[in-house]
């Protein structure tokens, strides 16, 4: 065991994980997403992903959340603790998963529903509106913030994304499904730019998961 | 957390629920009935899709206790068959569970536990069945219950469940926990020629000389299924060798005898569990279901931090693997059990670690997850006290 500064070397024993949350209102598609985004990570791209969920027993409008835990190793615990990544639709799970962030951590928040914005950085990114404005129905919400999350986390090849977003759902629905993608892919290259977007980054972001 | 298999097989990325219907069709089950209760709707759901594809039937019930009693019908009728349920339905199958045992019916029940009592959390992760599960059904009765910790080991444990079941003519009780059953991992579904399948042993002997109870040797009586022209009678009381009432001490201290020497002569092949970095252990996690998984986590770091820590993993929890409880304790100075109830199985491991070392408990039951860090502070505290 080697230890510098109070922290502990990976001496074989520690876990390489990267965290990612996705967390709304029930109804808006964020678990179906994040089986997306795991099976392509997993299956895709061949590492390893676990995807749990977390739902109250209302329908529509309880919080809604789930975790895909990426390693190149076997995972043990299924659930995320310390978040690399968290996407929050809601003011109410962006109050409740922010203090779970690493300090490097990504923080993507939904412009206006998250109105309160947290006392660290974050990208606002306006995917409702967004997706009512250029796709004319809210329903991609979802597939608009996994394009963002491609697009700019890196985490996930384009390819095994796009492949397993079309192999989820009925035929029809893959033109439509891969254009609000791209909308995804869009916004997240403005947020990279600066563009229209309430960004409020005071480092650099760890946008690449070299070490997997 | 299942090592990467070395066998082929196609990769698929499944939910725990949706496992268990890829697994039951693969055992050759072709009959459910079920009522659809969170978090194991998803079993019901995928059976009503996939079992008219493979020539079987789905039927939903009334009821739980309606549900139970179909699958002991179609199982005496010849077909595998298997229901799906969570904690309040599983109170009302506890009735039929003990029919199916007296009655020697091989079928399958799968629980996905959920908090209780009564609707308790619906929607959130409990290891709490653990003991009805035991003891739920009324009477002296040896079941044979199953606990798998990754999609992968749903899928092994699940074809498991049925052999234990066509092997030994009894029930089988598979416990998931809501994390397990809603958890999406990828897994390698074997090839057919790959996966060992075990069926009901049929009569050697013409019907008239058929006896539905024989005690043989091995206790597993020849099973017959009703239409084959074998009539014989199928009742909830005690009865002798060819089905009738009986309430002659001597038949029903054989019957029941024989009931329990069924399970207990064929322990070797029922139960199953892993070890991990056990050679060296000082002290031992013992844990099941998704609690092994934060355990696994909580003993790496321990062993990070230089304490010899190791996990004993259970994959049957009933019959309890008693002996080897009992060695870990004679060569361990602590042993930790992690779940998530307000303690269960903490009393069967202490019952056989008779003294020979500390054990204590890392629990939680407020719906969430028990953490890998909980543990390790437990373990820490563990090996801080005297």
């Amino acid at each position: 065991m080697v230890k510098t500064n109070g922290t502990v070397k990976n001496n074989g024993f520690i876990e390489d994980r990267y965290e990612i949350r996705l967390s709304g209102s029930g109804g808006q598609g964020l678990i179906t997403a994040g089986v997306i985004l795991a099976e392509a990570i997993s299956v895709g791209d061949g590492k390893n992903a676990v995807h749990t969920q977390s739902y109250g027993p209302e329908a529509r409008g309880g919080m809604a959340r789930c975790d895909v835990i990426v390693s190149t190793e076997e995972i043990y615990f299924p659930e995320a603790t310390k978040l690399d990544l968290l996407l929050a639709l809601t003011q109410k799970s962006s109050d409740e998963y922010t203090k779970l962030l690493k300090d490097k951590g990504i923080l993507i928040i939904d412009a206006n529903y998250v109105k309160h914005k947290p006392e660290r950085p974050y990208v606002a990114v306006p995917f409702v509106e967004a997706t009512k404005e250029k796709l004319g129905l809210v329903v991609a919400t979802n597939v608009v913030c996994l394009g963002f999350i491609t697009q700019y986390a890196k985490i996930v090849s384009k390819k095994s994304m796009e492949y397993y977003l079309a192999e989820r759902f009925p035929k029809k629905f893959e033109e439509s499904n891969l254009k609000a993608l791209r909308l995804g892919y869009d916004l997240a290259k403005e947020a990279e730019t600066g563009g229209r977007f309430d960004i409020k980054v005071e480092e650099s972001y760890e946008t690449e998961i070299d070490r997997l | 957390m299942a090592k990467k298999p070395e066998i082929k097989g196609t990769a698929q990325f499944l939910q725990g629920n949706e496992a268990v219907v890829e697994a039951a069709i693969a055992a050759g089950c072709s009959f459910f009935a079920g009522y659809p209760i969170t978090p194991s709707t998803e079993i019901a759901e995928g059976c009503a899709e996939k079992l008219p594809l493979v020539g079987g039937a789905f039927i939903q019930m009334e009821d739980e206790i309606a549900s139970i009693a179909a699958i002991i019908g179609a199982s005496l009728a010849g077909a595998k068959a298997m229901t799906a349920t969570s904690g309040p339905g599983f109170s009302l199958m506890q009735e039929n569970l003990g029919f199916a045992y007296i009655a020697e019916v091989p079928i399958v029940i799968t629980n996905v536990m959920r908090g209780g009592p009564s609707t308790g959390l619906p929607t959130k992760v409990s290891q709490s069945d653990v003991m009805q599960a035991r003891w739920g059904t009324h009477g002296d009765y040896t079941p044979i219950v199953i606990t798998p910790s990754s999609v992968q080991e749903v899928f092994d444990l699940t074809i498991h469940a049925f052999n234990c079941s066509e092997m030994l003519n009894t029930p089988v009780i598979l416990l998931l926990d809501e994390i397990l059953g809603h958890m999406r991992e990828r897994i390698i579904i074997p090839d057919t020629e790959d996966i060992k399948i075990e069926n009901r042993k049929y009569p050697s002997v013409p019907p008239e000389f058929y006896k539905p109870y024989s005690n043989t040797p091995s206790k597993v009586s020849e099973f017959v299924a009703f239409g084959e022209g074998y009539r014989y009678n199928v009742t909830g009381l005690t009865h002798d060798e060819f089905g009738f009432p009986t309430s002659v001490p001597g038949e029903v201290e054989q019957m029941l005898t024989k009931l329990r020497r069924k399970i207990h002569t064929h322990r070797k092949e029922v139960i199953l569990y892993e070890e991990e970095y056990m050679e060296d252990a000082t002290y031992a996690v013992i844990s099941y279901g998704t609690s092994a998984r934060a355990a696994m986590s909580a003993v790496r770091k321990a062993r990070a931090h230089g304490v010899k820590a190791g996990l004993l993993k259970l994959k049957t929890i009933w019959p309890f693997p008693g002996r080897k409880v009992y060695q870990i304790a004679s060569s361990v100075k602590g042993i930790l059990v992690a779940e998530m109830n307000m303690g269960q199985m903490i009393r069967e491991v202490d019952r056989y670690a008779m003294g020979q070392c500390k054990v204590a408990g890392a629990f939680r039951y407020d719906g969430l997850v028990i953490e890998p860090d909980e543990i390790y502070e437990k373990l820490l505290e563990l090996r801080a006290t005297k």
